[in-house]
């Protein structure tokens, strides 16, 4: 366990001292209590991890049945999965309300049950504690508690279909839909499954927030914070502040649909834009928390593979503030439709593209970081650099969105869905896999495939563009989202996107056998494999860290 | 299933012709049901509008009575223009506009939003080939520490506000253009949204009241049911009842919904706007162009969300004015089009005297036709039943 070897370069000075405590650093517990009971942030970050793997394939199982749907016009296959589903020939309606169950399903796995795990629970878990020199989370129980949060969250999600005819209101679950217009018990599950998954989000993010400020190293100040740490802590600000507004939209949903109470129906003086206003309330900070973090984990991966410290640290750290403070004063941009006042339409207009300031001021500062650097390209780097592009031409298609009378054109359509898939499937989702790629030596000890995974990139890189650049077309010509059948008008860009669809998949393919095979033959990795770059705290462990780690707390200069 | 018919399509002109004929030869005559249908006789009395083209319109041999929207020859009188009004296949763009507020914004994103986001995709781009290539390690083996430079963070901050004002002057011209309401002598139509189709009402034309279905294709319909024919419409577009709307003349939108919140959109008008039961959302927009024009349902609404499409044709003011006898409504009141402007209940900065507006309600009719107070959230007023049936007359 000589594992403070440290490197040259290093902006961390860890002490040698926790030698001494060797012989109990790595006791592990039982399989049971060690998976099913655990305080160790980082095996409940694994646990996080395996998690979000698994809603993954799900989610993204899901969104290949949508393409395979839509890859012609007309209706192929609803049918045929309502009758499995159900049992015997299925209505037509009971068909196409398998549509809505499903791309409400993707929306919710994605968001709640795959970026969010992967990122806060899973990357933020395993290493922020690690980042700022602590032994553990402030809440080691209540970090358990969280996970295990998630389980039923996800069994009552996934099992809403089955009692009933499945969730079909969209992941923004609108009233009326959401209420009188959709009874059963299929979305009140899922309206259940949202309130737990919230209560784990706000319990982590109370964790995340103790830990980070009362738990850093002797010598960690706020402004030598790893941005991977910043990232983290602006994103639990978000979930601690936007959750509870959730929480409480959705419990009127659920008396506005159980208990006779009227909300959000004007028949009982209530209104269904109240919906959308506490909706977004929260939605609007919500896609930020599914960003920031990846914004975080890509300033580590540049900055490691440039051997360059990063470029204006002080502002990507406050343009990460900046973007969480105004991201929850720009949430009625998703309402333009909704016949909002003029005035209340331009300034979110304008509050809207003021995001894109700071925004700016991270790409910048991520090539400037690159400037001058020494830069080798490794696979987590190839994915970093391509979230930087991907993610641009993501914001600039917000940026047109931004601006309300333009909306008028684009809401609700593909331009939007693409939109979207840019900053999350391109964007969020390549910062987990360049984080993937970039720790998976340290959790497991092991070397990925660089072959492999260059080739998974390349692959997904082509795939998700001819999926989702379409889409920009699509809805350009006007086609609108969350239709399981479409004008003829609309089938070439379809067919395309679908088959961008079967190349992703390939990539995920390559991913998962360069998964299995890693962690089955993979190298060791040794403490540190990528050289001096690599200078946050989490390298100067070995590889696996210990078990419990900073028993004597590193000091930082 | 989705099978096209359009080698049907291309023989088919006469044949449309004559299923149009056979359609509007049934209820022709009878009023909409409404309570407080006025007596049609009254209709297009109107100095400004004239009927005449329709009525004098000869009969074809089937001796189908006139409908205003079938030409001298019994042919619709509005064909679909294939370039204008519906998607087409494998287009990168925006449909064409046929709205002033249309090309306004039409002229924004093509002139303005996507030259600006294309140079910034391309900048990032030229930045990071340029990075990746001068900086590999193998051409710089050993990095700089230089990590601050506060003139260029300075420039990295203000150039993005700079590109944002510029942005922001014509978005914010274009609000301001998209909320100017309606003037006087406006037409306005109330479309309701229901689970899976659309009323309409024209409640300064005598309340005339439109439903609008989906047409089924031929191998979905009912024995007798009407199917769609490519006169009516693409697959997924074409309704059996169109609202039939003047070019030229401002039209004052409202719109609302009888069950879960829809949204009335029209791409080539640059119009959307959400149907929300117990609100009155209302806009406006003049159609510049004789047409025909498609839109979708565009917010989730439950099963059939695909399936309650919106169509609209465009005519000139007088053809509009004997569609509306036809049904029969009625013109409100014998004045052209005038300047005046309705005072907006409510509305941000309404300069209107007080005079002024009695003038206006003078010249338009009753108040309660004038543009619905948007400050009032009153309940829905519903579309009374849905005949449901197939289509009817003045197609």
């Amino acid at each position: 366990m000589t594992d403070t070897a440290l490197h040259p370069g290093s902006a961390f000075v860890g002490h040698e001292d926790h030698h001494h405590a060797h012989h109990d650093a790595d006791h592990k517990p039982g399989f049971f209590a060690r998976w099913f009971l655990s305080t160790n942030h980082k095996d409940i970050g694994t646990l996080y991890l395996i998690f979000a793997i698994v809603a993954g394939i799900i989610g993204g199982g899901i969104s290949g049945l949508m393409r395979a749907e839509l890859r012609e016009p007309g209706i192929q296959y609803l049918g045929i999965w309502a009758g499995m589903l159900h049992g015997g020939a299925q209505s037509l309606d009971q068909s196409l309300h398998l549509w809505n169950v499903l791309i409400t399903a993707h929306g919710l796995i994605m968001v709640f049950f795959m970026v969010m795990p992967a990122m806060i629970g899973g990357f933020g878990n395993w290493f922020v504690p690690i980042m700022i020199g602590a032994p553990d989370m402030a809440f080691p129980r209540m970090n358990n508690v969280s996970f295990w949060l998630l389980i039923p969250a996800f069994t009552l999600l996934l099992a809403s279909p089955f009692f009933g005819s499945g969730a079909g209101v969209g992941w923004t679950a609108y009233a009326p839909l959401s209420t009188f217009g959709e009874p059963g018990p299929s979305v009140d599950m899922a309206i259940l499954s949202l309130h737990l998954a919230g209560a784990s989000s706000i319990l982590g993010a109370i964790n995340f927030i103790t830990t980070i400020f009362n738990m850093r190293a002797p010598g960690m100040t706020l402004h030598k914070m790893p941005l991977f740490v910043w990232s983290v802590l602006v994103t639990a600000f978000l979930l601690l502040l936007s959750l509870p507004v959730l929480a409480a939209a959705i419990t009127m949903l659920l008396t506005d649909r159980n208990f006779g109470t009227t909300f959000f129906d004007p028949a009982g003086g209530g209104d269904p834009i109240l919906y959308q206003h506490l909706f977004w309330f929260f939605g609007h900070p919500e896609v930020y928390i599914m960003i920031l973090p990846g914004f975080g984990i890509v300033s580590q991966i540049i900055a490691t593979f440039s051997r360059k410290p990063v470029f204006g640290y002080l502002g990507m750290a406050y343009a990460m503030v900046a973007i969480g403070v105004v991201g929850f004063v720009v949430w009625a941009h998703h309402m333009f439709a909704t016949g909002l006042s003029v005035n209340t339409k331009m300034y979110f207009t304008a509050a809207t593209m003021i995001i894109a300031v700071p925004t700016g001021i991270k790409i910048f500062s991520w090539i400037a970081t690159m400037w001058g650097g020494s830069l080798s390209f490794k696979t987590p780097m190839v994915w970093a650099i391509g979230f930087i592009f991907m993610f641009t031409v993501g914001g600039v298609t917000g940026v047109v969105l931004a601006n309300g009378g333009i909306d008028d054109y684009m809401h609700d359509t593909y331009y939007v869905v693409a939109h979207f898939h840019y900053v999350l499937s391109l964007g969020a989702v390549f910062a987990l896999f360049a984080g993937f790629y970039y720790w998976f030596p340290k959790m497991s000890g092991k070397m990925y495939s660089e072959l492999l995974g260059q080739l998974h990139f390349w692959v997904f890189f082509a795939g998700v563009n001819l999926l989702f650049f379409p889409m920009h077309f699509l809805g350009l010509q006007g086609m609108p989202r969350r239709y399981p059948d479409y004008p003829d008008a609309f089938a070439l860009w379809n067919k395309v996107a679908t088959h961008g669809y079967e190349i992703m998949a390939a990539g995920m393919a390559i991913f998962f056998i360069n998964l299995i095979w890693s962690l089955i033959a993979g190298k060791p990795a040794g403490d540190n494999p990528w050289g001096e770059g690599a200078t946050t705290l989490e390298w100067t462990l070995t590889s696996p860290p210990p078990y419990h780690q900073f028993e004597t707390l590193p000091r930082i200069d | 299933m989705p099978k096209r018919m359009k080698a049907l399509a291309i023989a088919a002109g006469m044949g449309c012709a004559a299923l149009s004929g056979v359609a509007s030869a049934t209820p022709a005559a009878p009023p909409a049901p409404q309570t407080a249908a006025p007596a049609p006789q009254a209709a297009a009395e109107g100095a400004g509008v004239s009927n005449t083209a329709p009525t004098s319109a000869a009969a074809p041999a089937t001796a189908a009575p006139t409908s205003p929207l079938l030409a001298q020859d019994g042919a619709p009188a509005t064909t679909i223009d294939p370039n204008v009004g519906l998607p087409i296949d494998g287009r990168f763009g925006l449909q064409p506009q046929v709205t002033k507020n249309g090309e306004f914004a039409h002229w924004m994103h093509n002139d303005v939003l996507v030259p600006v986001i294309t140079a910034i995709c391309v900048l990032v781009l030229l930045l990071l080939a340029w990075v990746v290539f001068r900086y590999r390690r193998a051409a710089n083996p050993v990095p700089s520490k230089t990590s601050h430079n506060t003139l260029v963070e300075v420039l990295w901050t203000l150039g993005p506000v700079v590109v944002l004002v510029l942005i922001a002057i014509p978005s914010i011209g274009l609000l301001q253009a998209q909320f100017k309401p309606a003037p006087a002598g406006a037409v306005t139509l109330k479309a309701i949204g229901n689970q899976w189709y659309w009323t309409y009402q024209y409640p300064d034309h005598g309340g005339i009241e439109i439903t609008a279905n989906m047409l089924k294709e031929k191998d979905q319909v009912a024995p007798g049911e009407r199917a769609r024919t490519d006169a009516d419409g693409p697959r997924l577009l074409a309704v059996d009842n169109r609202i039939v709307l003047p070019v030229g003349v401002p039209i004052r939108l409202i719109t609302t919904s009888n069950d879960v919140i829809h949204s009335w959109a029209i791409p080539a008008f640059w119009m959307k706007l959400d149907a929300v039961p117990g609100r009155l959302n209302e806009t406006s927009f003049t159609i510049e162009k004789p047409g025909l024009y498609f839109g979708q349902c565009s917010e989730l609404c439950g099963a059939r969300h695909a399936f309650m499409p919106i169509a609209v044709q465009a005519v000139p003011p007088a053809q509009f004015a004997a569609w509306v006898a036809a049904k029969g409504g009625k013109m409100p009141g014998s004045v052209a089009p005038s300047a005046a402007v309705i005072p907006q209940p409510g509305a941000e900065g309404s300069k209107v005297e007080a005079t002024q507006a009695n003038a206006a309600e003078a010249v338009t009719g009753p108040a309660d036709n004038m543009a619905a107070p948007a400050q009032s959230p009153s309940s829905a007023q519903g579309a009374t039943g849905n005949p449901a049936g197939p289509g009817n007359a003045g197609q």
